[in-house]
């Protein structure tokens, strides 16, 4: 076998599988008919105008971030719960909190734009706005436990209770807009007795929207999961290495 | 389109700050791929 062959195979026993890159080429494909879709095909709101093609990016961020949350406890349930204790369900959580982190930061984003349209402003203190800031610090937070020290399965462990509780938040808040007086608008399309109607292109991009951002975040999830399970072999190697070095030097 | 900066900038910053953690994600592996063994991927 030649050194290209050695290098080129090395490469491609990355994270990636057949199945991974058929459900990324996929992806891009949604994602390029989403940005079609919402910036070009679908028609401007009546009371909005076109700002309203910002939602198709903002209501997708969400999701996936709650999506995201949600699987974080569950993997974080399952760990605790399984005798086994398999490693690989705390990395699933690890996995998709940090892409719930990067989701919730878009929302904050893109919202934070929306808002400086239809609002006049960037920020307020809104009780939807800031308990959107709560979680995303909140889970800001579980990942930086998640890199306090220790051995694996410590680690696992107090991130595991830490997602269990953290998960708490997202009811609250998914229902802040109801629970207090607010800026930010109300469930719409999701409710039933709301008195809003969508053009039918502007309902099919917000569900196309859902369906393309959960095919990115199952893309991210399998890699980001992979990627912790070769970084925890290469902490592991380095543990042992430093081990068998210190024994060298003792003379054992 | 009226807003159009806003907009695009909303987009912009969506699929950018995504395909860069992508991308991050898929050179790290490339990177750690190179030191670890098969052994320690159960996906091959």
């Amino acid at each position: 076998m030649t050194t290209f062959q050695t290098a080129f195979e090395a490469k491609s026993k990355t994270t990636g599988t057949a199945a991974s890159k058929k459900l990324g080429a996929a992806t891009i494909v949604a994602v390029i008919f989403l940005v079609l879709s919402g910036l070009i095909f679908s028609a401007e709101d009546v009371v909005q105008g076109s700002t309203v093609r910002i939602m198709y990016v903002h209501v997708p961020s969400i999701w996936v971030a709650y999506l995201a949350f949600a699987l974080t406890a569950i993997f974080s349930g399952v760990y605790l719960s399984n005798r086994s204790r398999s490693l690989i369900w705390d990395r699933l959580a690890g996995a998709s909190a940090e892409i719930g982190v990067l989701f919730v930061a878009v929302s904050l984003v893109t919202g934070s734009l929306w808002g400086r349209l239809t609002w006049g402003t960037f920020w307020v203190w809104d009780a939807r706005l800031t308990s959107t800031a709560f979680l995303f610090i909140t889970y800001i937070g579980y990942l930086a436990v998640r890199r306090l020290g220790g051995t694996f399965r410590q680690r696992a462990r107090r991130s595991s209770v830490m997602a269990l509780l953290s998960v708490l938040e997202i009811p609250l808040v998914h229902f802040s807009v109801n629970l207090w007086r607010t800026l930010h608008q109300k469930a719409s399309v999701a409710d039933p007795n709301a008195k809003v109607s969508l053009d039918g292109l502007m309902l099919f991009t917000l569900f196309w929207g859902l369906i393309s951002f959960t095919m990115l975040f199952a893309w991210l999830l399998v890699h980001r999961q992979r990627l912790m399970a070769l970084e925890d072999a290469v902490q592991d190697r380095g543990l042992d290495r430093a081990i068998q070095q210190r024994r060298t030097e003792a003379g054992l | 389109m009226d807003h159009a900066s806003f907009i695009i900038a909303s987009y912009a910053l969506t699929f950018v700050s995504i395909a860069g953690y992508a991308l991050y994600i898929v050179r790290r592996a490339r990177r750690l791929g190179a030191l670890t063994s098969d052994d320690d991927k159960p996906w091959i």
